[in-house]
């Protein structure tokens, strides 16, 4: 790209991390003769959360692969304990969920608020701060977790100061993004950002509430909350984070870059407003089925079973919006790979959020829970729903961030859709095979009363399935890849590049 | 229990939740107003080209929609969900543990009726009540004993000649319905350091190995005043107070001098935990049985 109007091309081809900070409050809409000048959107935290989206794409898509292997050759854990199966799953999990999905929504959410805003972002160096904070966390992680460091929760392991800090860092992207909210040239607040802004409020509740803890140490603590009282807040927490953290925000991805990208509007307002707040209030009851035949009260146990089916409907609304939004377009998922992209990642979502339902009911659940089937949900969303609307969504953001119109390679983001559908199917497919495998080779009985098999006869029949889930995981690793080379072309060939609000406001 | 504000506030929260989603469907199900036209969007523009249109909530997802409610609905009423309500149905998951339980045990009474009042010594020759104590085996004995019986250390192994606590067949029973607890007592602080290591010694002379650490001739003067009141003279052993033959190359704890020196300087206390009263006389037949026909017992060949 070439010099611009404003002639701050030599800040701006600087590259993302050695730009100045700017000063709190931003840049000023108006000179203070009152003459209007254009608004700079804040690309440089959006460029930087979108590499490092690929960075830990990557690392923590790897660490997946490795502890796949692990469950098929135990020895490849060296016998060094930072090794070990159990350390490496939560920094797989922390990795793929926080670094990964939280970069990429960092990104989206800065990006999309300032376009549907048509305003900077709130708060000048504050998302500045978010950046290098969310940085510092997953770092800590990186290193706190494999030391064998945990607060024993599920995706909530982090000990309690990395957890204040991820508090500090939260608050500071709700004050970046309802800043920017606020300050708005827009009448209207566009659907995507009300999934954005109900993700990070509740995400901040969530957070808190379940990480509250008495410490004893600088790397110990006990929780506040006691048995089963204990497992029902991580359960509140753990679905709420899989409907918050991975499905709402999301969604707000999906809300900009498909009809961005298939050029067609919205299918529906009003499918919007019902299924935004059926989704984010249904969702809340909805933890309980975590912890079905448990020591959890019986009633606590159905009315979770209970929402959880009516969360079916909502979820759908979000899927339905989605793919209708590409009717009078279909055409163009024949030459365009990061349609396929999106269009996948919603079949998914759709695929996923009718498994998760199912699965609460407690007869499915009684055979489905402690199995690989839940692995296997567990990545049909998070690999097949959220990787993929991730993905899709980066390859529309890279190329407009560096000044292109699109990626160096479209035919390489073909090679990364197959290769990442084709794994996740692999993926989600053994492990279903040997998720109701497992359960029922759990409770087959004998006629005498006794079980039919010992637990180690069930592990051994799941072998195969392990290497078809290996297989299936290496392919997306190797999409990763792909991607990252594709990143570092288009880098390569464009510049980071200034944009504008449009100049006329909407009012 | 709750209580039962806590109760009302659970189930008035779960109701609101429930009926404001419902009235958002109804609210939102017809076109109205300017926007009735459906290949208009809302007027409404973002970002340069950023639309929506307004068409109506697809009918089958609004009828699925509310039979998911319906369901709810009738299924909160019929099972316990609602605060403190125990649900038209009375269900309860220990009841239904506990029916499901003593069903499969009526069905296994009936399958165990013909082992019943046969001896152990009986059944080790039917093919039938062996099949039923290996299955009983691979689920409550194998955690510990090895699938094979093998053992592991601080489990004996049950496929060798050398019965800890004796193995006639109501020996071995008494093992399965009573359990056994294991007392060795810790010697350290007695015998002190050099002590220990004499004994460990001469422990180790009795099975013709050498310590190079200890005296063997201090160490039996240990052995004779201390260890002989379990052990025996002949360091044989005792079944009746599960005192191991020292003699015999078989070790419960590991025959290496350290795993000696460890067994006598701090004690070991193994644990047989009793099965009696949850499997009752016939299955405990059936596993000693299993268990005799495992490996060399003197039961079984009544001849060694």
């Amino acid at each position: 790209m070439t010099a611009h109007p404003l002639g701050l091309s030599a800040t701006a081809a600087a590259g993302p991390l050695t730009q100045p900070l700017e000063p709190f409050g931003g840049t000023a809409p108006r000179t203070a003769a009152g003459a209007a000048v254009r608004v700079e959107y804040n690309d440089r935290v959006v460029r930087q959360f979108a590499l490092m989206t690929v960075v830990w794409g990557i690392v923590g898509m790897l660490v997946g692969v490795i502890i796949a292997a692990q469950l098929l050759f135990p020895a490849l854990n060296f016998d060094i304990p930072w090794l070990t199966y159990s350390r490496l799953r939560p920094l797989h999990t922390n990795a793929v969920i926080f670094a990964f999905g939280g970069s990429a929504i960092f990104a989206t959410s800065y990006y999309i608020v300032q376009r549907t805003c048509h305003a900077r972002l709130f708060g000048g160096a504050l998302a500045e701060f978010t950046f290098w904070g969310w940085q510092l966390v997953i770092l800590l992680a990186a290193v706190s977790l494999p030391l064998g460091y945990t607060a024993g929760k599920e995706y909530a392991e982090l000990e309690w100061p990395i957890d204040i800090l991820i508090a500090v860092v939260w608050v500071a992207y709700g004050v970046v993004f309802m800043g920017t909210l606020a300050k708005r040239q827009v009448e209207h607040i566009y659907v995507a950002n009300w999934f954005f802004a109900a993700f990070i409020i509740t995400v901040a509740v969530l957070h808190i509430v379940n990480s509250a803890a008495l410490p004893v140490t600088l790397t110990k603590s006990y929780s506040a909350y006691s048995g089963v009282v204990d497992a029902m807040v991580q359960w509140w927490y753990g679905h709420n984070a899989v409907g918050f953290f991975l499905t709402a925000a999301f969604l707000g991805m999906m809300y900009y870059f498909v009809p961005k990208q298939a050029g067609r509007p919205i299918y529906s307002y009003r499918l919007s407003i019902v299924h935004f707040w059926s989704l984010i209030s249904i969702y809340m009851w909805a933890g309980p089925h975590h912890l079905h035949y448990t020591t959890l009260p019986d009633w606590v146990q159905s009315i979770g079973m209970a929402f959880s089916l009516m969360l079916l409907a909502p979820s759908w609304g979000g899927m339905i919006n989605g793919i209708m939004t590409l009717s009078g377009a279909w055409h163009k998922l024949r030459t365009d790979p990061i349609l396929k992209f999106l269009i996948v990642s919603l079949s998914f979502y759709g695929m996923s959020t009718f498994e998760g339902p199912m699965m609460s009911i407690k007869t499915v659940n009684a055979l489905s829970h402690y199995t690989d089937w839940t692995i296997g949900h567990v990545h049909s969303g998070a690999l097949g729903w959220v990787a993929m609307v991730s993905v899709g969504s980066l390859y529309i953001l890279v190329p407009r961030l560096y000044g292109q119109t699109q990626m160096w390679s479209t035919r390489l983001i073909d090679w990364h859709f197959w290769t990442t559908t084709i794994g996740i199917v692999l993926y989600v497919a053994s492990m279903w095979i040997a998720g109701v495998m497992q359960g029922l080779m759990w409770r087959a009985t004998n006629a005498d009363g006794t079980l039919t098999y010992t637990f180690i006869e069930a592990l051994n029949a799941t072998y195969p399935y392990y290497a078809v889930r290996l297989v299936g995981g290496t392919l997306v690793l190797g999409g990763m890849f792909l991607m990252a080379y594709n990143v570092a072309k288009t880098l390569g060939q464009g510049r980071a590049t200034p944009a504008f609000a449009p100049a006329a406001a909407t009012h | 229990m709750m209580s039962s504000g806590w109760s009302l506030f659970v189930i008035l929260g779960a109701v609101l939740n429930t009926a404001a989603a419902v009235w958002l469907l109804f609210w939102m199900r017809k076109r109205r107003g300017e926007a009735a036209q459906t290949s208009d969007t809302t007027g409404h523009v973002w970002d340069g080209d950023l639309r929506e249109y307004n068409n109506p909530l697809p009918r089958w997802w609004l009828w699925m929609f509310i039979l998911s409610v319906v369901f709810a609905i009738g299924y909160v009423f019929l099972y316990p969900a609602l605060g403190n309500s125990k649900g038209v149905l009375g269900w309860s998951q220990v009841r239904q543990f506990e029916e499901m339980q003593q069903e499969q045990e009526r069905r296994s009474q009936a399958m165990l009726a013909r082992f019943s009042g046969r001896s152990s010594l009986e059944l080790v020759q039917d093919p039938a009540a062996l099949a039923v104590g290996r299955n009983l085996f691979a689920n409550n004995c194998a955690a510990c004993h090895g699938s094979d019986g093998g053992g592991a250390s601080g489990f004996p192994s049950l496929t060798d000649a050398s019965w800890q606590w004796g193995g006639t067949p109501e020996a071995i029973e008494t093992s399965i319905s009573q359990g056994r607890m294991g007392v060795m007592t810790p010697w350290a602080e007695f015998l002190g350091d050099k002590g220990v290591e004499d004994t460990v010694a001469y422990v180790m002379s009795l099975s013709g190995r050498r310590s190079a650490a200890g005296d063997a001739a201090a160490g039996k003067a240990h052995f004779d005043m201390v260890c002989v009141a379990c052990h025996g003279a002949d360091a044989k052993g005792n079944v009746d107070v599960g005192a191991p033959d020292l003699s015999d190359r078989i070790w419960l704890y590991g025959g290496s001098a350290s795993a000696i020196r460890e067994t006598i300087a701090k004690g070991r206390q193994g644990n047989m935990p009793a099965h009696g009263d949850r499997f009752g006389d016939t299955r405990v037949k059936l596993l000693a049985a299993y268990v005799m026909s495992m490996g060399a017992s003197r039961a079984a060949k009544p001849g060694t």
